[in-house]
């Protein structure tokens, strides 16, 4: 329980949670404190000995805010409060002194390190550095160490703060790294010198306070001044992670992530963090038609025209991929139902319905991980689906929370109870489950795979009951950044994808780019941004933006509605996705009711309330009319993830990064398969 | 000096049987059961009565640290454990006791560990200490063959295994959080404290680490009785210690004798003095290689105990008294304690890391008197910034003779330099 405790900080009074450490009070208080090894969400070192304070009346030396508690502050002999000093004599030179020893073993290449002009060292040797060194004697150099395609090495710089080590330890749950030998040549290498396979190691460039770990693609482009930034939503996942892209001219330099505690804290994960590259290679950047069945590049009323002309009196169906935000999704469907066709945007065949919120969307959040005491996942690989999630389920597992996973076998970062893949058991263990577990404290984490077709419906209707009973949440993680937006906007039809397929004679695709569409006797319209596969078989390509060049709304996995901002322009002739529907609209004579971005936002909002409240979580109430005393779940439960991670969208599969990850982890898996 | 009816260790020298026989023969292990029945407390308050101080350096009252310890629950066992790392350069006193009177650590285990209601003692040992390891292997067997440890330790009833854990080496590991961080298997690391060992120490159970010697001086302080105990000695430094005496004396030696012994009559009575007699006394390094070192002027009056080398800057350490004559280069031999610090600083918190090194550098120089004079306080400040700045006292330990060494030879470093200087003027006006 929190406990408050008055301490007198720099002589002015203040009251704190004793459990907080020296350096988190005065953090709370707008007192800053210079660290190095102290980071907030990982384990507390104690090491670079930067954050040093004097306690008054304690031993004549100063101690370490960062590990000292509150509640270890003794009273005074006449009880007076415990006094904390963070600006006194004592602790200006503690803190000089750790700086000169920080300095004189590292190298002075800021000019040509990319940490430079956002590197904690620096910033902190404004405030504590000598203006001239005292050292006389040799430097000490490092060789540097290869962790692969992602992260640079240059250990030199390296100051022991350990916060690279920890990382992977406790957030990713590999130890790949860690500090080997002792005094000066303690140096922090990988496991048998092998690169890193953590799909987080990414973070480990933010992490290092230092240049000792920079980005291997962003290496030498740009200086952080030169930037812009951007700060806007990641669509790689359905976790919607807080992004901020840093973009230099017309080029997008780098994606780094924005604290949001309530979704990615402050990781995302590596697909997320290096798919820049994805989005300057294979860019559609000019509309084409099919002719003589060759693409050939056309203007934009050429590809209108001819869509016209194709349309004429025919049956027109829509499908839409995962990377579309809603104003495009919106656009298309009434774009679609006006002509009298129909959309779907479920393009696996789950068939979920937007009556009923709850039944695609739950009604947990990820934020409740932190909260039970028991979690079971079923039909879901957390970390192909999103390892930020993945290291939310293992910080759980590490504070003692039960996890029980049910699902085709994966790996894990954290141990299990159960671990199955029948449908029997789990249904068994539901049933056990419901006898056990207290109320409110069960999370189910629901694959959206394995909610489809007769036996999906009820494992679905099972899980909520299960809930409805014990007063508990699940969430549904979905595999698209806006798989749940569509659904909400009714992206869907009654007949389900493989029939609008069937019995449509033009096919507009909105980039999809998961498989090959049936294309007998059909006119396919592909909309989208790469040269993948949705544009290779199409007849008519109409180039859109990608995520990072128009803004849109994105609802994630939770049912949490975010809102990305354009970072740069599209590409060539490219056009902002809803933009092009609306052109392609008055071509075909159809009043679509809006003439701008803001025009559209406010007919979304008419309809869809809830899509406006951006980043406001909407509580979905759990219902359930099936008795489900008379079902039993019978089966394997259908394996996810077949595709490999790093290709699982068209901006990733253009992406050489992606490629060099996918190939190292390729050669990694053999490499396993052999040695065991 | 010490009668020899006082002597707590009577086979220091290794003379006599060292079996579980010659041991009882000599007085251990008797009566063992009715002291453990007087009690815990009874114990704990005895031992505070006798105004022991440990004896691994830093001399807190031993019955103090033990009555920090917590009551023993069963989900938070207690532990004692006994720090056997000795490798403080100079010091060789914990492996006479353990190789030639190891019964007296083992009994003593057996009250220290019951008085804190611990059921298992680990005594760490020092990887380079292979034959000692055996022996007190070797005693340890035997008193569990007769019944004396176990699962009912001397028919007390009380259960007590100890076991014997070989270090691999490390000077850091005989840091007590250091210690307990390599008996779990762990690099050897110093903790950050708060939390102390007596509230989440091994495996994060309440733990009191103590030194060899402070554990192996309780069965008999038991016996006879606090007040003999605090009878030797001066107020607040009392009993008998045991004292290493090396470098240039004329009959190296590991002696017990009483707290607060003259250092003069130290060296003269059981070493036959310093070599080449007392007037050829350099300076002494009174307390292992950890504390700063005193100059002879100091030595004729110097008094062996925490107090009296305390109020000299300096300190008793682990008493093992390491004396120079006229014929040692001072500053090379403290060089060469910085190199000892720079290969054993553990590298995990940055002044220690990154000062050690540069005090080794420096003193490298001043060694040959490549420096100049103004680099001294240059030393002096870096040490200071060393000094207790870093999570263990390591720092401290490599700070403190770099200080002694300048506070008393200030003279004879700056000389060395001007000499060196002239050397080069000489070649240069050659050219």
């Amino acid at each position: 329980m929190e406990q408050l405790k008055k301490i007198l900080i720099n002589g002015n009074e203040i009251e704190v949670d004793s459990s907080l450490t020296i350096l988190q009070a005065c953090e709370q208080h707008g007192i800053e404190i210079p660290r190095f090894c102290y980071h907030e969400r990982l384990s507390i070192a104690g090491n670079c000995r930067m954050c040093l304070v004097e306690v008054v009346g304690g031993p004549p030396k100063p101690a370490a805010s960062c590990a000292l508690q509150v509640k270890d502050l003794r009273p005074g002999r006449n009880g007076e409060m415990p006094e904390v000093k963070t600006n006194s004599q004592m602790v200006r030179q503690a803190r000089e002194g750790v700086m000169e020893f920080l300095l004189i073993n590292h190298p002075l290449d800021c000019p040509i390190c990319d940490q430079g002009g956002e590197c904690d060292l620096q910033d902190q040797a404004m405030a504590y550095g000598l203006d001239f060194s005292r050292y006389q004697e040799s430097k000490r150099s490092v060789e540097d160490i290869n962790l692969g395609p992602l992260v640079k090495t240059s250990m030199t710089r390296c100051i022991s703060c350990t916060r690279c080590v920890r990382f992977m330890t406790e957030v990713a749950g590999v130890s790949e790294l860690g500090q080997t030998g002792r005094g000066e040549d303690s140096e922090i290498i990988s496991y048998l010198g092998a690169s890193l396979s953590s799909e987080l190691q990414g973070n480990l460039i933010d992490l290092c306070p230092v240049g000792a770990l920079t980005s291997k693609p962003y290496a030498f482009t740009a200086r952080p001044w030169e930037l812009d930034k951007t700060e806007t939503i990641d669509v790689m996942d359905s976790l919607g992670s807080n992004i901020r892209i840093d973009s230099k001219g017309s080029r997008i330099m780098r994606i780094t992530p924005i604290n949001n505690d309530e979704i990615n804290e402050e990781w995302i994960s590596d697909k997320t963090r290096f798919i820049w590259d994805g989005l300057s290679r294979q860019r559609l950047d000019s509309p084409y038609i099919r002719v003589k069945g060759k693409l050939i590049k056309c203007s934009w009323n050429d590809a209108f025209c001819t869509i016209k002309e194709a349309l004429n009196g025919k049956k027109i169906g829509a499908i839409c991929g995962e990377l579309q935000p809603i104003e495009s999704i919106y656009a298309l469907r009434n774009l679609v139902g006006s002509l009298g066709g129909k959309t779907e945007c479920r393009i696996d065949g789950v068939l979920f319905s937007n009556k009923n919120r709850c039944d695609y969307v739950g009604n947990g959040s990820f934020a409740d991980i932190d909260k039970c005491r028991t979690i079971t996942i079923i039909g879901c690989d957390p970390n192909f689906q999103s390892p930020v999630l993945n290291s939310r389920i293992r910080r759980a597992w590490l504070r003692g929370a039960e996890i029980n996973y049910f699902g085709d076998k994966c790996e894990l970062s954290f141990e299990t109870i159960s671990n199955e893949n029948s449908l029997e058991k789990l249904d068994k263990f539901l049933i056990k489950k419901d006898k056990v577990v207290n109320e409110g404290d069960h999370l189910i984490i629901l694959g959206r795979e394995n909610i489809s077709g007769e036996s999906g419906k009820i494992l679905l209707e099972k899980v909520k009951n299960f809930c409805i009973n014990k007063n508990s949440k699940f969430i549904i993680i979905h595999s698209g950044a806006n798989s749940v937006g569509a659904i909400d906007v009714g992206f869907t039809s009654d007949i389900g994808c493989q029939k609008l397929l069937e019995s449509s004679d033009v096919i507009f695709n909105l980039g999809f780019d998961e498989m090959e569409l049936p294309k007998k006797d059909k006119l396919l319209i592909y909309q989208g941004s790469h040269g993948d596969v949705g544009a290779a078989n199409a007849d008519v390509i109409l180039p859109g933006a990608a995520y990072t060049e128009e803004s849109g709304i994105f609802v994630n996995s939770e049912g949490r509605p975010q809102m990305s901002n354009r970072v740069i322009f599209p590409p060539g002739d490219a056009k902002e996705n809803w933009a092009i529907i609306r052109a392609l609209s008055s071509e075909l004579g159809i009043d679509l009711n809006f003439n701008n971005l803001v025009d559209l936002r406010n007919e979304i909002y008419k309809e869809y309330g809830f899509l406006g409240e951006t980043n406001n979580l909407k509580e979905n109430q759990v219902k359930s009319d099936l008795d489900i005393s008379k079902f039993q779940l019978k089966g394997e439960i259908k394996a996810v993830g077949t595709k490999s991670y790093f290709f699982t969208n068209p901006i990733a599969r253009a992406s050489a990064t992606m490629a060099e990850l996918d190939k190292l982890k390729a050669s990694k898996q053999k490499k396993n398969v052999i040695s065991v | 000096m010490l009668d020899d009816k006082d002597r707590i260790f009577t086979n220091l020298y290794g003379k006599r049987d060292r079996s579980l026989k010659g041991a009882k023969d000599r007085g251990c292990w008797q009566g063992t059961k009715n002291i453990l029945k007087k009690g815990q407390s009874w114990i704990v308050e005895e031992i505070k009565a006798s105004g022991l101080r440990g004896r691994g350096g830093a001399g807190f009252p031993t019955g103090l640290k033990w009555s920090f310890m917590p009551e023993a629950k069963e989900e938070k066992p207690s532990y004692l454990v006994i720090n056997a790392d000795e490798s403080e350069p100079g010091t060789c006193k914990d492996r006479e006791i353990m190789r030639h009177d190891p019964h007296h650590l083992i009994e003593g285990a057996l009250f220290a560990g019951f008085a804190m209601g611990a059921h298992v003692t680990y005594i760490y040992i020092r990887g380079e200490y292979v034959r000692e390891r055996e022996a007190l292997q070797c005693a340890i067997d035997e008193a569990y063959d007769s019944g004396l440890l176990g699962k009912n330790a001397c028919k007390s009833g009380w259960a007590f295994d100890v076991i014997l854990h070989h270090g691999a080496g490390a000077y850091i590991c005989g840091e007590e959080t250091a210690l307990l961080e390599s008996l779990e298997g762990k690099k050897g690391m110093p903790r950050m404290k708060p939390p102390f060992p007596a509230g989440a120490g091994l495996y994060g159970c309440p733990t009191t680490v103590n030194n060899v010697e402070s554990i192996a001086v309780v069965p008999t302080i038991l016996r006879r009785g606090a007040g003999w105990f605090s009878s030797i000695g001066r107020a607040n430094n009392v009993g008998t210690k045991v004292f290493a005496i090396s470098g240039h004396v004329n009959y190296p030696c590991v002696v017990e004798e009483a707290m607060s012994i003259p250092l003069k009559e130290l060296i003269e009575k059981h070493c036959g003095g310093v070599r080449g007699g007392w007037k050829n006394l350099k300076a002494i390094i009174p307390g292992g290689a950890s504390v700063p070192l005193l100059p002879s002027s100091l030595c004729d009056t110097a008094i062996m105990d925490f107090d009296w080398l305390k109020d000299n800057q300096s300190g008793l350490g682990t008493a093992a008294v390491i004396v120079m004559d006229n014929s040692a280069d001072v500053i090379k031999a403290i060089w060469r304690l910085s190199k000892f610090y720079k290969h054993e600083s553990c590298g995990q918190c940055t002044p220690c890391r990154e000062g050690t090194g540069w005090m080794m550098r420096v003193m490298e120089r001043l060694v040959k008197g490549e420096a100049r004079i103004e680099e001294i306080d240059m030393l002096h400040k870096v040490s200071k910034q060393v000094e207790g700045h870093t999570i263990c006292a390591l720092g401290d330990a490599a700070a403190w003779p770099i200080q002694g060494l300048i506070r008393h030879f200030r003279s004879e470093l700056e000389q060395r330099i001007t000499e060196r200087n002239k050397v080069e003027i000489k070649y240069v006006a050659a050219e």
